[in-house]
């Protein structure tokens, strides 16, 4: 948040209902930073249960895989680590680009690029999943 | 500062290894030849440095985002807490990738 107290230049140009709103000239207000941080406290225990999962999981047959995501838990823990990774991914990447991008055609293009990635990618790890454990 | 960049490497990094993830997934839903294949290549040692730089990135960026989401409800910017914390996340980041590979190979 930019403090207006010694710049009433930028203060007049704000209307009282712009900043009552409080959602800036993106329109968005905090929400972006606000998702990110919510899906990397939900990471935090998603990520020590992958690791462990992982491990569990090195070396092992299709049929065992199948055996371990046929458990509604890991199939449950591992749709939320999709959906949550995948969406924190976007996120993050998003901020990347919009800080080394600067041609506005270029970073528009990159970031939509991402987004479209990211969610095809959230799918396919969706239905494979499902199509593994159901 | 140098820790901040890395952050944002290894978000990158990860994002390429959720393509292994993705791959790893797609491979154990379709057959048993092509889960054969990326077992396989995981084992090779292109797939071993893959895996390895993804644990190292995953426990770093988990580390340090642990420490920016400390300090984004206030805490830990002050000086000693700071580097304290810094030095934590690169040292739990070299013996927690140890250990999940100690781990890792016991059991392969």
């Amino acid at each position: 948040m930019v403090d207006t107290r010694h710049t009433p230049h930028v203060a007049m140009l704000r209307s009282p209902l712009s900043r009552a709103r409080g959602l800036g000239s993106a329109h968005a207000g905090s929400a972006h930073w606000w998702s990110q941080r919510l899906t990397a406290v939900a990471l935090v225990p998603l990520t020590l249960w992958f690791i462990c999962a992982a491990l569990r999981m090195t070396g092992a047959t299709r049929a065992e895989v199948g055996a371990w995501l046929s458990s509604p838990l890991p199939l449950v823990l591992m749709l939320a680590l999709i959906a949550a990774t995948f969406y924190h991914l976007q996120l993050g990447v998003q901020v990347v680009i919009e800080d080394y991008v600067h041609r506005e055609g270029t970073k528009l293009a990159a970031v939509l690029l991402v987004k479209a990635a990211c969610v095809v990618l959230a799918l396919a790890c969706i239905v494979a999943a499902l199509k593994i454990g159901l | 500062m140098a820790l901040s960049i890395a952050h944002r490497v290894t978000g990158i990094g990860l994002g390429i290894g959720t393509l292994l993830l993705t791959w790893w997934l797609i491979a154990a839903a379709v057959s048993d030849e092509a889960f054969a294949t990326v077992q396989w290549f995981l084992g090779t040692p292109i797939g071993l440095l893959l895996l390895f730089g993804w644990s190292a990135s995953l426990i770093f960026h988990l580390l340090s985002g642990i420490r920016h989401l400390f300090w984004d409800t206030g805490f830990g910017f002050e000086a000693p807490r700071y580097d304290q914390s810094g030095w934590a996340v690169v040292g739990g980041t070299v013996v927690g990738t140890i250990v999940v590979w100690a781990v890792g190979l016991a059991v392969w």
